[in-house]
């Protein structure tokens, strides 16, 4: 029963660069997509509608089965019960009045260019697009809706029962705004607008199914952020019992919140089309369908109206604005309502009212990207506090700094109600720190320095700032299963995906702290309901704290049974023993000691051995015969499962400060310097928080300066390529991105967790905007910013001459 | 009454990862859908089906080639290497997927074999890159996880690595 253990200090695995577990099968090719398991299955093809807004008169698939390979092709009257309905609307409102959602194949008309009109299932996915460029479909035409003027105008309407094409109107107050503002000793009034972009992972959708007609189970692989919300949709539209139904997170090569969305037509129609077969089905969208038929965001414009005082204080703030839904509302008001309470940011505005209304436009549907309304809503606040420093006179650091939230005053509550319906109240943070690190990091009070030095080489600089507070870490709840199998081996299970966070590095290292054990010995799998049927998903920067609480946690229960079983097992009182690289010991007594696996092996009372190590545990080897084998209050198997469900979101927060350079003929807009500070609480991989901001910046620079989805007045999207709508490449993102820590851990949970996912990319917009308003002297309202469009508000400002009357 | 399309295939001797395969393709079957369908090879990506991306870069004769852009029936005069065939004999990590792995520059994973087979074939032929040389190396590769950062220390890594693996005897 004693084990021979070396005594060393164990070394905690959280707050160190350990590498990822996932690397070494991905460098190998070995990673297993959605596009990969199963091979051979039958393929489906999609006929998607070329028309913005239309009428289906007639849909002919005659001939589509007289293709050979070709074994199905389905509409909408192919369709029954609960997949006749309409998809569900998944977050409900009391403001969306009038939601709506699409069918799974559109019913009597599409409202979006790409709108799934019907499906073809075939041998390869080469036969079936040949076999849906058969199916021939009569339109009437309807005039399109497109962009928010248009919405707004609403001349045209995009449902025919949404009057004006709203679909929802919210307003928050704190305070009384207007009548603040109207008293102020200074006013402003700005407007603003960020133009629609995409999450645009490198992997589109896909879903897979088997049907086993002999368990009657259906087995679903899809590359999603959420499989327990894609299992209980699964099961609902096809009148499956939630147990007949698994969902299975294969490898998924990116999300960035496109997809948390769920379930998508073909989510359902694939699992429909290989029950209905009895063959596995596979659907693998190309990049124009991932363009056209997934989901954008971002597009919003805004108005604001500020009262301040003489040295920039906020007295009142008064922000309207209009985002554009696209065609469907099946993620609610989520980004508006994140839009309208994140925009507040590190600020206190003492009084505020924020109104929104969420307009229908004959365009891809729009659901959260990789910060959700946050990077509007900081562009809406960070152009703001510029303009009244620039009104002032004042540095725009001075002016944020005078309207900080201090770090006394924390918990802060704005009065307002977040996105998770819960009060928006901040946990932690120290604003006054993270700006003096960036302002050192950048060298700001430097910089008039780096102006006149390239003044006289005939170059033009700026440079700008971002500020930004994110809630992560949002409820519900999520969970893990942590089991210790008799070889000693640790694996653990968490409800919620991975699309490249490293999650099965982090929670390992988390569960190796906390049960003692070798981080070698710790496995974790994400996203699989057959392991851990409960959870909700990963976006809103939440795994880390969530699934990382709940790791936490679980670990914490099978240590304390572990503990329990040991002192047992050694004679000794539970609270004098200590776990050291899988093996329990008396602390001071290394001899008397037994291995966590054997503490497995005793926990389970059997019958029957299996093994050598089993026979310890069998009827005639263990237990009191005057108690029952398994007390009554405890069950057999080291092993428990455990919830992390927080009162409130954990609210991260971060500063960025960028220096670019305009080139006076080209009006090309480079950046020569990339700083941040950011606070994510508790950090459990370094390496991996800085990957994290790494690929945030990127993406926040390609959504500053390159991407955009240029829809024309007909509703076709013109750019849906990647030769089109331009990605930052290698080259276009900052050499380096200089980068400070601020570890202010969260109250709220165990681990002192706060959210880091969506940091990189928050204020990034409204950084590049400040710095090149800096370099170019006229203001920047409207973001992305192109060399011509750079080119165009030169030459208008050149003609009628900037004066401090354009910036107010 | 099916219509038989009889769409004409074609007998065509792949050689990847040193290992020939017969496959019969009709005409069209693009090599980056041979590679991963036919050949269940599934290391290769496919992210854009234009050209644009690099996920799907192999190595034909050693250099490097967009899968989506050439079709099967095209490859058989070739030695395909796709991201499978880049460790070492032994089974070890190769320079480029070691330091990858050593400097994080991948997240989700799904471009880092069409970063892998292009690096490999870049150092190849410029075998001490400055970092502007290897930042100009994987400009035709998009990444949308890791801003490219660790992936142009991985080049420079990688190439030191490399260099340090031939000088062994």
């Amino acid at each position: 029963m004693t084990t021979d253990v070396t005594a060393q200090p164990t070394v905690k695995l959280v707050g160190t660069e350990v590498r990822r577990v996932e690397d070494d099968r991905l460098v190998r090719g070995q990673g297993q997509y959605a596009d990969d398991v199963l091979r051979g299955a039958l393929e489906m093809a999609v006929l998607r509608s070329p028309h913005a807004h239309a009428r289906i008169l007639d849909i002919d698939v005659s001939g589509v089965l007289d293709v050979a390979g070709v074994h199905a092709v389905y509409t909408y009257d192919d369709l029954t019960g609960a997949m006749a309905e309409p998809l569900p609307l998944l977050i409900p409102h009391a403001a969306l009045t009038h939601g709506r959602t699409q069918y799974a194949l559109a019913k009597d008309e599409v409202n979006h260019v790409g709108e799934a009109i019907a499906v073809v299932v075939a041998d390869n996915r080469y036969l079936a697009e040949d076999a849906v460029a058969r199916i021939s479909v009569d339109y009437e035409f309807l005039t399109p809706v497109v962009g928010i003027p248009a919405a707004r105008a609403a001349e045209h309407q995009v449902h025919a029962d949404v009057p004006g094409n709203v679909a929802a109107r919210l307003e928050q107050n704190v305070g009384d705004a207007e009548a603040a503002i109207a008293t102020a000793p200074h006013r402003l009034a700005l407007d603003l607008d960020i133009e629609r972009s995409a999450s645009m992972p490198m992997e589109g959708r896909g879903v897979v199914a088997r049907w086993d007609t002999d368990a009657r189970r259906l087995q679903v692989w899809t590359s999603t952020q959420t499989s327990t919300g894609v299992r209980a949709a699964v099961a609902a539209k096809l009148g499956l019992d939630l147990v007949q139904v698994d969902v299975i997170t294969p490898d998924v090569g990116g999300g960035f919140g496109v997809k948390i969305m769920h379930p998508w037509p073909e989510e359902l129609l694939v699992p429909m089309a290989a029950r209905a077969l009895g063959q596995p089905v596979r659907f693998t969208e190309d990049r124009r369908e991932h363009f056209i038929s997934s989901a954008h965001e971002r597009a919003q414009q805004h108005h604001v109206e500020v009262g301040f005082d003489d040295e920039g204080r906020l007295l009142g703030l008064s922000v309207e604005f209009w985002h554009d839904n696209g065609a469907y509302t099946p993620y609610g008001l989520i980004v508006p309502i994140i839009t309208s309470t994140q925009l507040l940011g590190p600020y206190k505005p003492q009084s505020y009212k924020v109104v929104f209304e969420s307009l229908y436009t004959n365009t891809v549907i729009v659901t959260p990207y990789r910060g959700a309304g946050r990077p509007q809503g900081v562009f809406v606040m960070e152009r703001t506090m510029d303009a009244i420093a620039a009104y002032l006179g004042l540095d725009r650091t001075v002016v944020r700094e005078n309207n900080f939230i201090r770090p006394d005053e924390f918990p802060y509550d704005h009065g307002l109600t977040f996105q998770d319906g819960r009060a928006l109240v901040y946990d932690s943070g120290d604003f006054p720190e993270s700006l003096r690190k960036l302002k050192e990091l950048v060298d700001w009070d430097g910089f008039e320095r780096v102006r006149a030095e390239a003044r006289a080489e005939g170059r033009k600089v700026g440079i700008g700032i971002g500020c930004y507070v994110e809630g992560t870490g949002v409820g519900p709840y999520e969970g893990a299963h942590i089991h210790v199998e008799t070889s000693g081996k640790v694996k653990v299970a968490v409800g919620l995906t991975s699309q490249g966070q490293g999650h099965q590095t982090a929670f390992a290292q988390i569960a190796a702290d906390e049960l003692g054990v070798r981080f070698e010995d710790v496995e974790v799998v994400a996203g699989d309901t057959r392991r851990m049927p409960y959870g909700v998903g990963t976006f809103a920067s939440r795994a880390a704290v969530m699934s990382g609480s709940a790791v936490a946690l679980t670990a914490r229960m099978v240590r304390a049974k572990a503990l329990r079983i040991a002192a047992e097992a050694l004679g000794a009182s539970a609270d004098d023993l200590e776990i050291v690289d899988g093996v329990i010991r008396v602390v001071g007594d290394p001899a008397k000691s037994i291995a966590l696996g054997t503490v497995a092996v005793l926990s389970n009372p059997l019958r029957y051995a299996f093994d050598e190590a089993s026979k310890a545990a069998t009827q005639f080897s263990v237990g009191d015969p005057g108690k029952p084998p398994v007390a009554e209050d405890d069950e057999p198997g080291l092993e428990a499962r455990d919830f992390y469900s927080p009162m409130r979101a954990t609210f991260a927060n971060g500063m960025h400060a960028v220096i670019v350079e305009t080139d006076p003929d080209t009006a090309e807009i480079k950046i020569l310097k990339y700083a941040l500070v950011h606070d994510c609480g508790t950090i459990i991989n370094p390496m991996i928080v800085t990957g994290q901001i790494h690929g945030g910046v990127a993406q926040g620079v390609g959504g500053a300066l390159y991407e955009r989805m240029a829809y024309d007045e007909n509703g076709q999207l013109l750019n849906a390529s990647f030769m089109d709508f331009l990605m930052p490449y290698a080259t276009e993102v900052p050499e380096s991105i200089e980068m400070d820590h601020l570890e202010t851990p969260s109250p709220l949970n165990p681990l002192g967790i706060k959210g880091v996912g969506e940091a990189g990319l928050i204020p990034t917009s409204a950084a590049v905007a400040s710095a090149i308003e800096d370099a170019e002297g006229f203001p920047i309202t409207a973001m992305p910013i192109s060399p011509s469009e750079l080119f165009a508000l030169r030459l208008a400002h050149a003609s009628k001459g900037t004066t401090d009357e354009d910036r107010r | 009454m099916t219509e038989v399309t009889n769409e004409q295939a074609y007998e065509v001797r792949l050689r990847v990862n040193g290992v020939a395969y017969d496959v019969t393709v009709p005409a069209r079957r693009l090599l980056s859908d041979a590679l991963r369908h036919d050949l269940g090879l599934t290391g290769t990506h496919v992210g854009c089906e234009h050209g644009v991306c690099g996920a799907c870069t192999v190595l034909v004769d050693g250099r490097p080639m967009r899968s989506c852009l050439m079709l099967a029936v095209s490859a058989g005069d070739y030695e395909i290497t796709t991201v499978e065939g880049l460790t070492n004999a032994d089974g070890s990590l190769s320079p480029v997927q070691q330091a990858f792995k050593e400097c994080h520059g991948l997240q989700c994973g799904f471009c880092t074999p069409g970063f892998l087979t292009t690096i490999t074939a870049g150092i190849a032929e410029n075998p001490d890159p400055t970092r502007e040389e290897a930042r100009e190396m994987v400009s035709g590769n998009l990444c949308r996880c890791t801003g490219y950062q660790n992936i142009v220390e991985a080049v420079c890594v990688a190439a030191k690595l490399a260099r340090g693996a031939e000088v062994a005897p």
